[in-house]
């Protein structure tokens, strides 16, 4: 069977020749040929836009360098600049780390109850999932921080709702309490991501499992309790690994609605926006580096963090 | 079982909760939206109305804000929406060419160090894209190509975005190697086998890659921020980033009327290709 297929014109006849192991050499010798032709711009790209500026920048961040001069060797300053000497990449980091721990819960758990509440054979489950998504789909760009400064601004909607009611509030963007707040709720609104993988997820488990339960006679906090977390806890922790990393990273935002200061008061300042900030304002593209392989430290760790404790609490079936 | 049996109007209590949940849904959903909305409402009302008026149903409806809007800057409106079309039509042909050429790669064919490769590849989907920005910037600075659209569309015909090839070799392994093994008997080589029997069959993943270039492309702000610093090259995220420096505070009508327009494609497409969205969405976990 296996010998059925010959080496330069396959018999026609043969009886579904198999892919085995035994491949001729110059076969194999093409097929390599053909990968690598296949993947030769992928791997331009690899070596020019990622691994070399990976090295170069593992390389500046230990150098002081503006462009404009040669770079020049400082050994670990910028580190110790940034660790020591440098209020404001703490307040960046607190605030980060702020807008991350309050805006990812919230925002999961806001997609997991919607998800719930749109599994099993709800009617209009379709429409219900494509408005809830939409902000995902928008909330990253210009024209949506653009409009979350008016939301929250002095004369804005928020204010406007309230003097209804007779309250009159004052710029929530402006203030340093509640700049950061504004930040994390347009976050929170993006839940439809999220939302939609745990939909998915929802999907995977096997409607036996609840009409066994219900045989049984297990009501619905019950199911949810023994069957439904459970099983979705993988879907959880893949989305939070997922958004912890990505919030990590928030730019657009933060940017915007500071009008790129991270104002009022360093109240809004992202860690990305600070990077920004050093590496392509100041121009001090070594300490940029250093901050960048720091907040790579710092997703690591996270990550890992999140991996070690999944140990705890997600559950993988042994079947499948 | 004593719980299960002691409700008997289980159908009755089970439409009225229904109903409840319907309008919970739909009330929630309106809240999601009111912000939405109302930006579309403020954008067709006077100025001076968008404060006083929370509500969705404007008083005086113009379409001022529009025309006031489209030639407040350096440039007409429009201007700003050609360069954003062409860096996003691009960076899709780029994304569809470059990531499936690789997926093929990986997902069909059997190299030395393959495995090598692949683990690297999934590698970079995650990598921050700080570590790279500042030696990219200084690369494609010393090419002399800031303010072009190179360093923006450059990356995606290099496929730089793993993500996608990443989705392409999920779905081309779910493709029945026969049809490969057919080609190959047929006398088609790798690369016939790869235009006509692969990439056809590949076109869910296609548009779905298609559709998120688009929308992250349309919407990227740090990358064109970077790269973009005169006028004549902005691209409607730095255009209108621009509202906010030259007028500060004052013309939000117009301001509103132009982030309308420039949500427009997006909402476009995710109509469109809704399906695709939330499949890609669901299968892969992107964004």
């Amino acid at each position: 069977m296996v010998d059925s297929l010959s080496l330069k014109k396959p018999v026609v006849t043969a009886p579904a020749p198999q892919n085995g192991r035994r491949r001729a050499v110059n076969r194999s010798r093409r097929e390599t040929l053909a990968a690598y032709t296949f993947l030769a711009p992928w791997f331009v790209g690899l070596i020019f836009i990622t691994i070399g500026p990976i090295i170069a920048s593992f390389y500046l961040s230990f150098t002081d360098y503006s462009l404009l001069e040669e770079a020049k060797w400082v050994g670990l300053d910028n580190y110790t600049k940034l660790l020591s000497e440098d209020p404001r990449f703490w307040t960046s980091l607190k605030v980060t780390a702020i807008y991350v721990v309050v805006s990812v819960p919230l925002q999961l758990g806001f997609a997991l109850l919607l998800a719930l509440a749109l599994d099993r054979g709800l009617r209009g489950l379709s429409f219900y999932r494509s408005i809830y998504y939409l902000p995902s789909l928008l909330g990253g760009s210009v024209a949506i921080a653009i409009l979350w400064r008016k939301i929250f601004g002095a004369d804005g909607l928020v204010n406007g709702v309230l003097a209804i009611f007779g309250i009159e509030g004052t710029s929530y963007v402006n203030n340093p309490d509640t700049a950061l707040g504004t930040l994390i709720l347009l976050h929170v609104w993006t839940f439809g991501a999220p939302m939609v993988i745990f939909l998915a997820g929802l999907r995977q488990i096997p409607s036996s499992y609840y009409e066994a339960a219900q045989m049984d006679g297990a009501g619905v906090v019950q199911q949810f309790k023994s069957i439904t977390l459970p099983l979705l806890t993988p879907i959880i922790f893949f989305n939070l690994v997922l958004e912890v990393i990505k919030s990590f990273q928030s730019f657009t935002q933060s940017f915007i609605v500071s009008n790129g200061t991270g104002g009022p008061t360093d109240s809004t300042l992202f860690y990305t926006l600070y990077l920004y900030t050093k590496g392509f304002k100041d121009y001090e593209m070594g300490y940029a580096s250093a901050m960048a392989w720091v907040l790579v430290v710092i997703i690591a760790g996270l990550t890992g963090v999140n991996f070690l404790a999944s140990k705890y609490w997600v559950f993988y079936g042994d079947s499948k | 079982m004593a719980t299960a049996s002691s409700r008997p109007p289980v159908l009755y209590r089970r439409r009225i909760s229904r109903g409840a949940k319907h309008l919970l849904l739909i009330g929630f959903g309106l809240v999601m939206l009111y912000p939405l909305l109302w930006m579309i409402s403020s954008s067709l009302k006077p100025e001076e109305l968008i404060f006083r008026e929370p509500g969705l149903i404007p008083s005086q409806f113009t379409l001022d804000n529009y025309f006031e809007g489209w030639d407040a800057l350096a440039h007409p409106f429009g201007y700003y929406l050609w360069n954003s079309a062409v860096i996003t039509a691009l960076s899709v042909i780029g994304n569809l060419m470059a990531c499936s050429l690789a997926a093929y790669a990986f997902a069909r064919l059997n190299f030395p160090l393959q495995k090598l490769w692949f683990a690297l590849m999934i590698g970079t989907i995650m990598l921050p894209l700080h570590v790279v920005i500042v030696p990219q910037y200084i690369m494609f600075s010393q090419l002399d190509m800031i303010n072009t659209i190179w360093p923006l569309i450059l990356p995606k015909f290099l496929a730089h975005d793993s993500f996608f090839i990443f989705l392409m070799v999920q779905f081309i392994r779910t493709l029945p190697r026969e049809l490969d093994e057919a080609a190959s008997i047929d006398g088609a080589g790798y690369w016939r086998t790869f235009f006509r029997v692969i990439l056809p069959l590949c076109t869910p993943a296609l548009t779905t890659t298609a559709i998120f270039t688009f929308i992250w492309t349309w919407n990227d702000f740090f990358s064109q921020l970077l790269y973009l610093n005169n006028p004549d090259n902005f691209t409607v995220p730095v255009a209108l980033r621009t509202f906010l420096d030259s007028s500060g505070e004052s013309s939000w009508g117009p301001m509103f009327a132009m982030s309308i327009i420039a949500l427009g494609p997006i909402f476009g497409f995710f109509l469109a290709g809704q399906k695709y969205l939330i499949r890609g969405m669901a299968t892969t976990g992107l964004k």
